[in-house]
């Protein structure tokens, strides 16, 4: 079985720079525009990651990550969050919120998969 | 990195229209009017411009966005105030970006230096920032994780991994961490069970599980270490380098009773959710067996929140909403090209139908009447995927406005209505131009200085007001200030000394205001610099009735004046009614159709000029005879033999149109007489009927006009010298 | 914007067909209307089709016959004879339209009959003969030519009804004039 990841970016650009490279490495990957458009897509099929940019309209990253957390099903899937810089910052809020981990853009695709493998396989 | 270059037009599309979004919003900043919801769609536009650009290295471009994102930011934090002159700069900032975007797409190198004032502009709005601003790096950082192993020797290191028992509940799964380090090199990987609680303490979603990995890599540290990065700070993770000496193996002194040792190609992948597996892993499987999935039901509370409708909208914001696509252009236009087919062959159907016997076929009939109805709920549906709010070109405006203002010193603040207000896509490309020309107009000639304006007693700025609405099945766009209106007794004087109107001529008002559309009254004297090139009100009208659209001034001096310019709602098919003059067939647009009715000879009365007038539903109404206006031989030319069809222009004027038969209703696709000929008086468009003769679309205005100018002498001899004009 | 580019087609497609047959010579599709005979070059002769009847313009000159449906495309029939002053032609089944396409606007010539498909050198054609200025209609005249003992006009379909095509056009055709080679 192919391992499911969501991405969840509000740039047409990162979503299929992402989706690109991890179907590249084996993975399924369905987009999400935004957190509330992820929950719709996550309330119907069920990820095993979900990568989520920080800045979005309708719902931001952290919100969405805090509403998973907050969902039974989800409240232990791996959630990665999008940041631009090594922002600690961010990273601290992103991980109070519940994100597994986090990846900088702008990433490599060996760096993206590497992650990826080390939070669902 | 290649492989991401496929990705490049997507960004650069994209870019387009963040920019377009951070433009729209910057143009409505201003101090006193911060919506912090628009001020961080104008920070995550030039983030994601930031943040693509970085994947392909374009890193000028990345530090200025960086720049300008970080006074963005202060401006969401309130840690920025916004003054007209932080306006200014952003908007600069923003064509900067646009230049560097561009210069990105071309592949070549802005000017050294040329960011460089808005760069310092923008650290002077934000000097708090700046500084950090200088020290985060713009360019890529490093991340070369996986990419090229580093030359380090091959040697032994040994992991120790002692998580914190929650560190499920952050998402991170340490098999998947284990299997990582698994492929830095070989690894022997022994599980701690010893924290293991009795069953009955056992909380299954807590990690009671220690590791111990023999790791014989030539990996660097930094490797090692990255893969518990995410770990790091909540677990203990020791890393002993042992260098290229044998191994020696260091037994988890806290291990008591035997470890289990799982081999690195034994690690399987565990399915998320089943925590129980996860847990224990390394326990020995029968114990598994006990823990149920602790809480399912979880699918329903995630589909219990329901998808809020998008707030898409205002200034062709590119995150759509939920469940867009992007679609070639060119497929709908098949699509509509091919819906336009479908209504001619079906009308020729429905004609060949009529010629049945009546009360035979009822099921055929029945059958046509549903195909019909289809067609046009088909031909509806079509024609919406291409309607487009006007707000895309209405949202150009702020910009030309802002120039204009400052470039003639007036004030003048802009103000739009209706920007939702949809059309068809052809409408829309077409719209641009005219309103760049009525707003320029209005600004130009209309508004007065902001001295000029006090000493008047109105307020020193001057308003334009740009609007958009549907009236009669046509979209109507009035542009509106509140200046000086038209100087008459100056356009007068202007167009006798240019030879348009004979000296002495009587003109009534809106005759005058309406010279300024008359070729060769504008003389583009001065090329302007908003849109590059000096356009006369003549080549304004002339595009616009070219699309069957018309346009007018109303002015009122001191008070001002408005453009109203009219449109269809689409190019492409219009709902008409077919009738007949002589052998001819005409189509009438249904929208300006209000009955046809059949005079009695008591009805008609001749007025003075031999123009004949009925009354019709109160008022009166005078006759057009087609058959003389278009010189069409063989008519019946008489109103009580024939039909009268009761016409309204858009601006409510009403005629009453002799033909000699109504034929009837029918969908006609609109076919352009121009494309292959030129534009006639009196005629909007063509079209093909059932039969496949061709048939002109009648121009209900221009009939209107027509006829005026056949009756009145006296506005004549301009007129002939306009149609003179144009026509060479 | 695509005028340039279809201009360069036509080039391009005549190139081919010139190369092909002889480097000097030049296709015509001659027609008669009356007893004069007239040929237009082949390359912008599109096809040529019988009469359908077609739905009348107001308001224009005689020779404007009025639009017919080309598959979709509404195309105006200009009526030759009309046009040299010889009235309107009463038609018949016999009567056919050459079609003929100048940059890319597409029209009808009503003529008689098609005659003859002639190949000509340039050298064969010979210059009209002086016609007096104020005579406009010399414009579309390109040149007399000589088959057997018929004397064959050249024209020049992109200035033959250039007057009836609005000023945008004139100046295509202008610079198609400019690109023949001569």
């Amino acid at each position: 079985m192919k391992k499911k990841v969501l991405t969840v970016d509000d740039s047409r650009t990162m979503r299929e720079m992402v989706s690109f490279t991890l179907k590249g490495a084996g993975y399924e990957v369905v987009e999400a525009n935004d957190g509330q458009h992820a929950l719709t897509v996550l309330g119907s099929s069920k990820v095993d990651l979900v990568i989520a940019d920080l800045n979005m309209p309708i719902m931001d990253g952290l919100t969405l990550i805090r509403k998973l957390r907050a969902t039974p099903q989800y409240r232990t899937t791996p959630i990665l969050m999008l940041t631009t810089e090594a922002d600690d910052k961010k990273k601290a809020e992103g991980r109070a919120a519940g994100a597994t981990g986090w990846i900088v853009k702008p990433f490599d695709p060996g760096k993206l998969i590497s992650v990826v493998q080390k939070v669902c396989g | 990195m290649e492989d991401l270059q496929q990705f490049k037009q997507t960004y650069f599309d994209e870019s387009g229209e963040f920019l377009a979004v951070a433009e729209a919003g910057l143009l409505r900043l201003a101090p006193g009017n911060v919506d912090l919801d628009e001020v961080n769609a104008i920070f995550r536009a030039v983030h994601s411009i930031k943040g693509g650009g970085g994947a392909f290295g374009f890193t000028e471009l990345v530090a200025f966005a960086h720049e300008f994102e970080t006074v963005m930011d202060g401006v969401r934090s309130s840690t920025v105030a916004v003054t007209a002159e932080l306006v200014d700069t952003l908007i600069r900032a923003n064509d900067v970006l646009a230049q560097l975007l561009t210069h990105a797409h071309d592949g070549t190198k802005p000017a050294p230096g040329f960011a460089d004032p808005v760069v310092v502009a923008l650290r002077r709005h934000a000097p708090l920032l700046a500084d950090a601003a200088a020290e985060s790096p713009a360019s890529p950082s490093p991340s070369a994780a996986g990419a090229a192993r580093p030359q380090t020797a091959a040697r032994v290191v040994t992991v120790r991994f002692q998580p914190k028992a929650d560190l499920l509940m952050s998402g991170n799964d340490p098999t998947y961490l284990l299997r990582a380090l698994t492929h830095l090199g070989t690894a022997e990987i022994e599980c701690d069970v010893g924290g293991l609680p009795t069953l009955a303490h056992l909380e299954p979603e807590l990690l009671y599980l220690q590791w111990l990995v023999t790791l014989t890599t030539d990996a660097r540290l930094a490797d090692i270490q990255d893969v518990f990065e995410f770990v790091s700070d909540e677990s203990l993770v020791q890393i002993t380098d042992h260098g290229t000496a044998a191994v020696s193996r260091a037994p988890l002194t806290e291990s008591p009773g035997g470890s289990p040792k799982i081999g690195a190609t034994d690690l399987t992948p565990v399915t998320r959710g089943d925590l129980n597996t996860v847990a224990a892993a390394g326990a020995p499987p029968s114990q598994l067996t006990v823990y149920d999935s602790p809480a399912p039901a979880a699918a329903a509370e995630a589909k219990a929140t329901p998808g809020k409708p998008s707030t898409a909208g205002e200034g062709g914001h590119p995150n759509l909403g939920n469940h867009t696509i992007r679609v070639d252009l060119d497929k709908i236009d098949r699509l509509v090209n091919m819906v336009g087919e479908m209504v001619i062959t079906q009308a020729m159907v429905a004609e060949h139908v009529r010629d049945l016997p009546p009360g035979q076929f009822q099921e055929l009939l029945e059958g046509l009447e549903q195909l019909a109805q289809h067609t046009r709920e088909l031909r509806e549906s079509v024609m919406s995927i291409r309607a487009q709010p006007v707000s895309s070109v209405f949202s150009r405006m702020p910009r030309l406005v802002r120039e204009l203002g400052s470039e003639t010193g007036k004030d003048v603040v802009l103000v739009t209505s209706g920007e939702n207000t949809e059309v068809d896509k052809t409408v829309v490309e077409n719209l641009v131009d005219p309103l760049t020309h009525m707003i320029r107009n209005s600004i130009d000639h209309g508004l007065e200085t902001p001295e000029e304006r006090i000493a008047a007693g109105k307020p020193r700025a001057g308003t334009v007001h740009l609007s958009a609405q549907h009236r009669s099945g046509r979209i109507v766009i009035e542009v509106a200030d509140d200046g000086r209106g038209i100087d008459r007794p100056k356009v007068l004087q202007t167009a006798v000394r240019r030879g348009l109107v004979q000296p002495g001529v009587n003109l009534s008002d809106e005759e005058i205001d309406n010279l300024i559309f008359v070729p060769g009254f504008s003389t583009a004297d001065k090329v302007s610099n908003i849109s590059g090139r000096g356009v006369g009100m003549d080549v304004v009208r002339r595009n616009v009735s070219s699309l069957g659209g018309r346009i007018g001034v109303y002015s009122a001096p001191g008070q001002g004046s408005r453009f109203v310019l009219s449109l269809p709602l689409t190019l492409a098919v219009l709902d008409g009614m077919v009738i007949s003059v002589g052998p001819e067939r005409f189509v009438l647009p249904l929208t300006n159709i209000v009955e046809s009715l059949r005079p009695k000879p008591a009805d008609l009365h001749g007025l003075v000029n031999k123009c004949d007038v009925i009354m019709a539903r109160g008022e009166y109404v005078r006759l057009v005879y087609l058959h003389q206006l278009f010189g069409i031989p063989g008519a019946t030319g008489d109103a009580t033999r024939g039909l009268v069809v009761l016409v309204e222009t858009e601006d409510g004027g009403r005629l009453g149109l002799v033909v000699d038969e109504v034929l009837g209703q029918q969908q006609v696709v609109i076919k352009s007489l121009e494309s292959n000929y030129r534009r006639l008086d009196g005629v909007a468009a063509a079209t093909i009927l059932g039969d496949g003769r061709v048939a002109l679309i009648l121009d209900v205005a221009g009939l209107q006009e027509m006829s005026q100018h056949a009756r009145t002498p006296a506005p004549r001899q301009y007129t002939d010298a306009s149609i003179q004009l144009s026509a060479l | 914007m695509s005028k340039p580019s279809s201009l360069a087609t036509i080039g391009s497609i005549r190139g081919d067909v010139v190369a092909a047959a002889n480097t000097n010579e030049e296709q015509y599709v001659t027609f008669t209307v009356g007893n004069e005979e007239y040929g237009v070059s082949i390359l912008s002769v599109r096809e040529i089709r019988g009469w359908t009847p077609e739905s009348r313009l107001p308001n224009l000159p005689d020779y404007v016959r009025g639009v017919i449906n080309l598959r979709g495309i509404i195309i105006p029939i200009f009526d030759l004879r009309a046009r040299f002053g010889g009235g309107t032609t009463e038609v018949t089944k016999r009567h056919v339209v050459v079609v003929v396409q100048v940059a890319e606007r597409v029209r009808g010539i009503l003529v008689d009959a098609i005659s003859d498909i002639l190949a000509i050198s340039r050298d064969q054609i010979k210059s009209p003969p002086m016609i007096e200025t104020g005579m406009v209609d010399s414009q579309y005249l390109s040149g007399l030519f000589t088959a057997e003992n018929r004397m064959v006009t050249l024209l020049d379909v992109a200035r033959l009804f250039a007057v009836e095509t609005g000023d945008d056009e004139y100046s295509n055709q202008r610079a198609l004039i400019s690109d023949r080679p001569h």
